[in-house]
């Protein structure tokens, strides 16, 4: 993705998978990366788990003054594979964007075509590697940040990193750390604008 | 020197009030609200803040406590949202009444039914001729800044205050906040000081009956009669827009931030139509102005902070003068208009040259409210049709 | 005055699929032990109590999975114990 000053994401999970506390991680991060106005809006309906659930994000050079609904994310966050079928994701998603998906499967195997990248990793096996389990639930909130930092450049696994040690301690720490290196080693990046154009060639 | 944390406006809220030293804090969870219970009750439990925590069966008997607890000294701390506010509603009338400086922070909610957890200011709003000075908040370094200065105010005046502020919308959105040292809070606000007369030893009979007229009391004292008292918080509630301008100007000195005292203007100074608005709604405005402007439309906003008491002057000196004057806010009063349009028209008779002037409804019970919505909406007004309408209902 | 009031009141009947195929949240799902649960002795308080309404009236008892949550109302309710909450794994 090219750099710019700012971008929209949208993360897309279900009650109790961690979306919040992934947009809330990511957000930190961003701005550690220097982004000075940053924003993680959840919306709430049915409070459940299990119950699907999405955040809207915003970060910007500047500070944020609106709490609008996000419409055409730059980045898609989707951290339940099985969402794919419930929710559009990738209706609104910008032309060059961005989307990230935790899938057992390779990026070919999905389906999914469009002018943007796709960013796949086993964030659920990453994090169940990593022993990042409570109360039976695997937590992908910061395995998932592995693609979405290794697809991008603007705010860099160092700074998640840090928004990481500053959420967690002891044990839990390593965990999350662990889950996220994971992750980020095994992110397959595929540019389907690219594939589409050669294709076509 | 503060500490930037990325929180959401509950967290801020909860942080303000244990910055403020409160010693009794006494809430009932509604939602959006919750988190600043649960997080000021996690406090209490671990010891960071020492407070007495009442658990009660409503916010009736909440903000009851917190009348109790501030009328023999304590300064104290609540907060509500939605249906739990209207449930106070008897006992705000009583708390302005006994001239109680609680702090309240009121997460916005729309009103049931039918039901709805998500964000309009229909709540506060309905409750603005209880005798409470209301702040309305644009973002969570607000919703902080305004909690620790609505103590220096509520105390200085005597008069409770509520600090509002979007639900979900704000209390649930993460966000850089300066957090301030706790010994820059100390500088700006100091200890309570005991108003209360209560010794301890001596039996007296708070908030007793009040006649109508003036009259002796057991000591030959000459009592005032409830018209009196009612004048006096009149009179002072009037008057606290001063003590507000002082609180945002000294919070200036010590923390290098302030929130423009009762109103705020954005890109205003060449302005020929302004867009009037509270809360967030008056951010998103500030968006709309900007896009308005690369259209070439001199456009832009004048947010009210200070509700109640209402800031008459400034907006009729900001309005004044505009060729078109546009409202939006998340409230009605049914049967007539936004409560805000209304209040700022009949202001506005006294302006020198008149604008034409255009409300809007917006965003009731969640409804999504976006700056482009708003930009064209003010186009249209800016074209001269007044009128009253409601956005983006769906057939 | 609005000609059809049904926009004016707000009302909702119980009802499978107002949030959507809302089976897949589910993470226990309800087993029926027919053996304890026969038509001649049955209470329907399951069905009754069924905040979703994905439980039949008739017999053999079915839950309609499609929509079923897990929540496990049918369960707690149940005097004969004849459903019991599985894990899903």
């Amino acid at each position: 993705m090219k750099r710019h000053q700012n971008y929209e994401i949208i993360w897309h999970g279900r009650g109790g998978q961690g979306a919040v506390t992934a947009a809330k991680v990511f957000t930190e991060a961003a701005y550690y990366a220097g982004f000075k106005g940053v924003s993680a809006k959840p919306t709430y309906f049915s409070e459940r788990r299990g119950a699907p659930v999405s955040v809207h994000t915003r970060i910007s050079l500047e500070p944020i003054r609106t709490f609008s609904n996000v419409l055409f994310p730059d980045i898609a966050v989707v951290l339940d594979e099985n969402l794919l079928e419930m929710v559009n994701v990738t209706s609104n998603l910008k032309a060059g964007g961005l989307l990230v998906i935790n899938s057992s499967k390779s990026a070919h195997d999905l389906h999914i075509n469009g002018p943007f990248t796709i960013a796949v990793s086993n964030a659920y096996h990453c994090s169940e590697t990593a022993g990042l389990i409570v109360e039976g639930n695997v937590l992908v909130s910061t395995s998932i940040l592995g693609p979405l930092v290794a697809a991008t450049n603007f705010v860099g696994i160092d700074n998640v990193r840090k928004a990481i040690q500053h959420k967690f301690r002891g044990k839990p720490l390593d965990r999350n750390l662990k889950a996220l290196e994971l992750a980020f080693e095994n992110t397959e990046i595929v540019d389907l604008q690219m594939m589409s154009f050669i294709a076509q060639a | 020197m503060g500490e930037i944390q990325i929180i959401t406006a509950n967290t801020a809220a909860a942080l303000a009030a244990k910055l403020c030293r409160v010693q009794v804090v006494s809430a009932y969870p509604i939602t959006p609200q919750t988190p600043v219970t649960e997080e000021l009750a996690e406090m209490v439990e671990s010891g960071a803040l020492k407070a007495e925590y009442l658990t009660v069966e409503s916010e009736h008997s909440a903000l009851a406590s917190v009348v109790a607890a501030s009328q023999v000294g304590a300064r104290v701390f609540t907060a509500t949202s939605a249906n739990g506010l209207l449930y106070m509603h008897e006992m705000l009338h009583w708390a302005a009444g006994s001239r109680a400086p609680i702090v309240m922070a009121c997460v916005n909610r729309g009103v049931g039914a039918p039901w709805t957890i998500l964000n309009d200011q229909q709540d506060t709003v309905s409750q603005r001729d209880t005798g409470w000075i209301q702040l309305y908040c644009r973002n969570s370094q607000e919703v902080l800044d305004s909690v620790i200065q609505a103590y220096r105010i509520a105390e200085q005046v005597q008069i409770p205050i509520m600090v509002c502020y979007d639900g979900f919308i704000l209390s649930h959105t993460s966000t850089p906040v300066d957090v301030p040292s706790q010994e820059e809070v100390d500088r700006f606000l100091p200890p309570l000081e005991d108003r209360s007369g209560i010794d301890g030893q001596t039996a007296m009979n708070i908030n007793p009956l009040i006649l109508s007229d003036p009259r002796p009391n057991a000591n030959g004292v000459v009592m005032p009669g409830y018209m009196e008292f009612r004048y006096r918080l009149q009179q002072d509630i009037l008057g606290s827009l001063d003590t507000i301008k002082a609180a945002d100007k000294e919070f200036l000195d010590i923390f290098g931030r302030n929130w423009d005292g009762s109103t705020w203007t954005y890109r205003m100074e060449d302005a020929e139509h302004a867009m009037v608005s509270m809360g967030s709604l008056a951010s998103e405005c500030t968006l709309a102005a900007d896009s308005l402007r690369e259209e070439g439309l001199k456009v832009g906003v004048v947010g009210v902070r200070v509700y109640r008491p209402f800031p008459a002057s400034e907006i009729v000196e900001s309005l004044s003068g505009m060729k078109t004057v546009t409202f939006f806010e998340k409230d009605v009063s049914y049967g007539y208009q936004g409560a805000l349009a209304m209040d700022a028209r009949a202001a506005m008779y006294d302006c020198s040259s008149r604008p034409a002037i255009s409300s809007y409804v917006v965003g009731l019970g969640g409804r999504d409210v976006r700056p482009d919505q708003l930009a064209k909406a003010t186009l249209e007004c800016t074209k001269g049709a007044t009128k009253f309408c409601w956005l983006d209902v769906r057939s | 005055m609005s000609d059809n009031l049904s926009p004016i009141r707000t009302i909702s009947t119980p009802a499978e699929g107002e949030a959507g195929k809302t089976g897949d949240w589910r993470s226990q799902t309800p087993k029926i032990d027919h053996g304890k649960c026969s038509q001649k002795d049955s209470c329907l308080l399951c069905w009754l109590y069924c905040p979703d309404g994905v439980i039949s009236s008739s017999f053999p008892l079915e839950i309609d999975l499609t929509y079923c949550k897990g929540c496990g109302v049918c369960a707690e309710e149940c005097p004969r114990k004849a459903i019991e909450m599985v894990d899903d794994k």
